[in-house]
């Protein structure tokens, strides 16, 4: 039954905080949960995790019903097969790290427990850190416990609360690649709680976004990235198509490595990444220039022969948001309101679509683990 | 030296230890996660023994177990000696008096457990056993041995209550503290002194084990 979904999740409360949210989590999906703080993200993974009642709720994992409150239905916490990571980690301070994980073990054989808690322990990168408490461990070190911690219960969903939000920058960008080979490597459904849009356009691969407490809207990162609705949303999300892309070959001698995407060819500068591995790019739609016949003498990788799908308002009043299709490819072009006057642009108007190869934003998720 | 009145009084220390504090951890946890509507009664009454004059609880109390009461007559039908004047008498007394010494230092440590450690503990599929013996408990090590300490103490020491409703029968309700009381009514200044030196040992001691005890816990050298 792979087409059934990871994780269905209905709830709808008017206190302590109002909540009417309806969305499922796909197997294998990485689902942000994104929104401005007091939204009710915090509830609703709470929820999740069966920690939180809300006045109404059903809730299934797989075959299994966590909550159906119609039914009288309630799983409790315990036998939710959920790993979760509260945004303050939560460790418990008399234990040392080999007790984080074993403590989470109690489903594996005990003669298996010593060698589960040396593989997570490596898989999180906490090899000789066994012995040390929570308050002996850096910001970073904490937050791979309570990773561990989580996955040691060999999860079907993995919620995780602002995972990055108490760490800062590099360290922030590192943890975030060697969650998604985590993520990648179990394979576990991901609920990521966000208010960061890098972590939308690095780790989600669909996203809901929630605002008062309902669904403002919903979708892959792709569909909602690319037709502006995260834009639409989320003031502090700056409009850009965001897509897995695949790596189609490296030229050394130039330095570059071109990757595709729905039929959509860029040429980016070069990354470390074999042949057919996925890289998510992310395209700055203020990083794409518009011209309506295709511009020589440039130094620019990226012409892209393309149609005007859609011209929508941008946050500025003078600026807007040109929707650009190229086949099944999206992209989005930031321009003034007096260009889009100067070039007739309208919608089906073909123009070339130019896009820095510096301005492409590729991330790997395995760069530098 | 009155070894009897010394025996008497460690032995209703150690059982007032032995039976309040799985009591009080019970009826503390309830007071720090439970949200019980009656929680402001509920620690109004447990706190009363602080402030009441032991012989005001010692007379109720006398009133409660003696002859007359429900439950006075239940014990004598059981054990076939009243329950006031008798060991077991001065222990149910001694258990409600130090109720808030033994809970309020474990409600105080227990409340300390952030609730998003418990809850991570759930998370972790722990059941509500299991998040007590090895989460909670562990936890709240320092204020249930501080608990402990404070119940063992005061017990030696208690004297109104003790008064009240044992009496002083040698060898079933006179301690140490009755002893000394005793001791000075017969004029005899050198056995009150020795076992109040007692006492008083015992008592630093206990206060400096509480002392050392939650300095170890809380990490401090």
């Amino acid at each position: 039954m792979s087409h059934c979904p990871a994780l269905t999740v209905r709830l709808e409360q008017a206190t302590p905080c109002p909540l009417d949210v309806a969305f499922d989590v796909p197997h294998g999906a990485v689902l942000a949960i994104f929104g401005a703080s007091g939204s009710g993200k915090t509830t609703l993974l709470r929820a999740i995790a069966g920690l939180h009642r809300p006045a109404s709720a059903r809730i299934t994992c797989g075959a299994a019903t966590w909550d159906d409150t119609s039914a009288g239905v309630r799983v409790p916490p315990h036998q939710r097969r959920v790993g979760y990571v509260p945004q303050d980690y939560a460790l418990f301070p008399h234990l040392d790290v080999r007790e984080h994980v074993a403590i989470a073990l109690a489903h594996v054989p005990s003669a298996d427990r010593r060698a589960r808690v040396d593989a997570l322990l490596a898989l999180a990168h906490l090899d000789g850190l066994g012995e040390r408490r929570p308050n002996a461990l850096s910001g970073g070190q904490r937050q791979r416990v309570a990773l561990a911690r989580a996955l040691a219960r060999d999860p079907a969903v993995l919620l995780l609360d602002e995972p990055f939000a108490a760490l800062d920058g590099e360290l922030r960008e590192s943890l975030r690649r060697e969650l998604v080979s985590l993520q990648q490597a179990t394979g576990v459904a991901t609920v990521l709680v966000t208010h960061d849009c890098d972590d939308v356009a690095r780790l989600a691969t669909h996203v809901v976004v929630l605002a008062g407490g309902r669904v403002a809207t919903s979708g892959t990162v792709e569909e909602l990235a690319c037709s502006n609705a995260l834009a639409a949303h989320s003031p502090r999300w700056d409009p850009a198509a965001v897509y897995d892309a695949r790596v189609l070959g490296h030229d050394p001698e130039r330095q570059l490595t071109r990757v595709g995407h729905r039929g959509l060819e860029f040429e980016i500068p070069i990354v470390a990444a074999s042949i057919d591995e996925t890289v998510r790019l992310r395209i700055p739609a203020r990083s794409v220039v518009l011209a309506v016949r295709r511009p020589e003498g440039l130094s620019l990788h990226n012409a892209i022969a393309a149609t005007v799908i859609e011209i929508q308002p941008a946050a500025h009043a003078a600026l807007r948001i040109v929707r650009l299709g190229a086949g099944d490819a999206r992209l989005l072009a930031l321009v003034t309101a007096d260009a889009v006057s100067n070039l007739r642009l309208e919608t089906g108007r073909p123009v070339q679509a130019l896009v820095k190869s510096v301005a492409i934003d590729a991330w790997l998720p395995g760069l530098g683990a | 030296m009155d070894w009897t009145a010394l025996r008497l009084s460690l032995e209703l220390a150690l059982a007032t230890v032995v039976l309040l504090l799985p009591l009080a951890f019970l009826l503390a946890r309830w007071l720090a996660y439970g949200r019980p509507r009656a929680r402001g009664l509920v620690e109004s009454l447990v706190a009363l023994p602080l402030i009441l004059p032991p012989t005001v609880v010692g007379y109720y109390l006398l009133t409660a177990f003696g002859r007359g009461s429900p439950l006075g007559r239940a014990f004598e039908g059981m054990a076939g000696h009243p329950l006031v004047f008798s060991f077991e008498g001065l222990l149910l007394a001694s258990v409600l008096v130090n109720l808030p010494f033994a809970v309020q230092p474990m409600q105080n440590a227990l409340a300390a457990v952030p609730e998003g450690v418990r809850d991570a503990a759930r998370c972790c599929g722990l059941g509500p056993l299991d998040v007590v013996r090895r989460i909670e408990l562990p936890l709240a090590l320092p204020g249930i041995a501080t608990a402990a300490v404070l119940t063992f103490a005061h017990t030696l020491g208690e004297f109104g209550v003790v008064l009240m409703v044992g009496g002083s029968i040698p060898g079933e309700t006179r301690t140490v503290a009755i002893a000394i009381y005793d001791r000075v009514q017969a004029f005899d200044d050198r056995g009150a002194g020795i076992l109040a030196l007692v006492l008083l040992v015992v008592s630093v001691a206990a206060l400096w084990a509480t002392n050392a005890l939650a300095r170890r816990a809380s990490g401090r050298p």
